[in-house]
């Protein structure tokens, strides 16, 4: 077997059908930027530690990073390239740049793929809920008031006390969404 | 990432062969054995990709003879989300959402989660000896970096946790784990599926060579569905492995206990549970007192290695937690009412 063999695959990436041969150890995220000129998907720790490299694949959010591009053959992936309608931005990158949700942007896509996804799944019903669930995604410049509020003026969800932290601890949490 | 051969089965008959190979690895998610590649911690010379069998019945959840029969390949996410695990498993659902991140928990399977290792800083690390890693090396963790590791069931070798969530929760409600190989199917307990280090540190689970777990089975908990609570301690609100875990559930008559369960996560290299301590609690009255006897009796035997030291007075702290949780219902527990 050849172990440096090169594999071919096509991959939907913003509804365009895209034609690749990679080698097996590359990776979704590596494939998006180095072979697909995708760059807005960005790599931060490369560990699925900090939701920097989130996409969307099937609608559904992970970190590419974790993921191989041989193994998403034939799968549809969604990137913040492919968040905009032409000029009309999706409700999500507007709403970041009214509630000024981003200082050095580096993780904002990863932000803005991740919070399309938590809107997809449809289980975020409070501040406290999206807090939770935006939480594998890490911003380093401590956006997260604003990105949270972002998340939540484009959901309907009404924050009582803007950028107040919740009654938990800190350290214990009990089962909180199930 | 060393080269590897990768492979892409359609069905598990197909698949079955390719995982006999000598090195192959199946891959699912990939969230945790993609990331041991890239750091050389592992090193498979295949990976077979076993997603497509989704597409052959692998990804199912339902009921199954009175209880609840989970997919290999369903997501931890649907698994978690499920309207029967919700509400007829209160414990796994709440369990696996304090795994992981949303993201990760899209990506993870339910049988890949329990073949997570050890997140032990030094299993990881490469530049330094492992006993779990290279076996014969040794252990620096055991006067090391240990804030996160074991205080139960530890060996000489090693003192490594198991990192799962959803194991905990799985343990506590007596699961029981299917598998397949190219020689036959067979049934592993939950309590046998995963082994203490002892002077093998390098085998995590009883799952032999070859095998492929196909599906997890959990027996009727409808007496536990008012009183179950997951309590998970950690150095960050959310998305952090554990420091401990518990999780517990009750079946109360009135006041008095008539059955209980308590498996703790981040103090041993399984899900950890005394049995002896939960029928010690068959008809006494549930409250405080009750619930730290049984703490005591679970932690017997433990033992710190210097910066865990402290879980040693956390885990019964939280196991009393977890209980008195579990005690006002899992409708607070679902509230965050700790």
């Amino acid at each position: 077997m050849d172990l440096y063999q090169q594999y071919p695959i096509r991959l939907r990436i913003n509804e365009q059908d895209r034609d690749f041969d990679v080698e097996s150890w590359v990776t979704l995220l590596d494939l998006l930027r180095e072979r697909a000129g995708l760059t807005g998907t960005k790599k931060g720790c490369d560990h699925g530690q900090c939701g920097a490299c989130t996409v969307l694949v099937d609608g559904k959010r992970v970190n590419s990073c974790l993921t191989l591009a041989v193994m998403q053959n034939g799968h549809e992936v969604t990137t913040i390239e492919g968040m905009a309608k032409g000029d009309e931005l999706h409700p999500l990158q507007q709403a970041f740049i009214e509630q000024d949700a981003f200082q050095c942007g580096y993780c904002t896509p990863g932000q803005i793929c991740s919070a399309a996804g938590l809107i997809a799944e449809g289980q975020a019903k409070t501040v406290d809920d999206v807090r939770e669930l935006m939480s594998g995604n890490l911003c380093r410049c401590g956006a997260y008031p604003q990105i949270r509020q972002a998340v939540c003026k484009v959901i309907g969800i009404k924050e009582e006390k803007p950028g107040a932290a919740s009654g938990a601890d800190g350290f214990t949490t009990g089962p909180v969404l199930a | 990432m060393n080269p590897f051969v990768f492979s892409q089965p359609k069905d598990i008959d197909a698949a079955l062969p390719l995982l006999a190979a000598d090195n192959a690895r199946p891959v699912a998610g990939g969230t945790n054995l993609l990331d041991l590649m890239k750091e050389g911690v592992m090193t498979p010379a295949a990976l077979v990709d076993i997603n497509p069998l989704e597409h052959a019945g692998l990804d199912v959840i339902e009921e199954h003879e009175g209880g609840l029969r989970l997919g290999a390949l369903a997501r931890n996410a649907a698994t978690a989300y499920h309207d029967m695990v919700r509400s007829r498993y209160p414990l796994l659902s709440a369990a696996i959402l304090a795994g992981a991140s949303p993201q990760l928990r899209n990506m993870a399977t339910n049988g890949g989660n329990l073949l997570q290792r050890t997140r032990c800083v030094y299993f990881y690390d490469v530049g330094t000896p492992c006993n779990k890693r290279e076996p014969g090396t040794g252990c620096p963790a055991k006067n090391g970096i240990n804030r996160q590791l074991a205080i139960l069931g530890t060996s000489e070798q090693c003192i490594a946790t198991h990192p799962s969530d959803m194991c905990v929760a799985l343990r506590a409600l007596d699961a029981t784990v299917h598998v397949k190989s190219g020689t036959g199917e067979r049934q592993i307990p939950f309590a046998e599926f995963h082994r203490l280090p002892g002077d093998t540190p390098h085998i995590d689970s009883n799952l032999q060579p070859g095998e492929l777990i196909t599906h997890i089975t959990l027996p009727d908990a409808a007496r536990f569905i008012e009183h179950s609570a997951y309590i998970k301690v950690r150095d960050r609100l959310s998305y952090a492995f554990a420091l401990v875990s518990v999780a517990a559930a009750l079946d109360l008559d009135g006041g008095t206990i008539r059955a209980a369960r308590i498996a703790l996560g981040g103090v041993a290299h399984k899900p950890w549970r005394v049995e002896e301590a939960e029928a010690a609690l068959v008809g006494k009255q549930a409250g405080e007192a009750a619930f730290a006897d049984a703490a005591e009796r679970i932690l017997q035997g433990a033992r710190g290695y210097g910066q865990n030291d402290f879980k040693l007075t956390l885990a019964k702290n939280a196991i009393v937690q977890a209980l008195s949780t579990a005690l006002r219902g899992t409708e607070s527990a679902k509230r965050g009412e700790a």
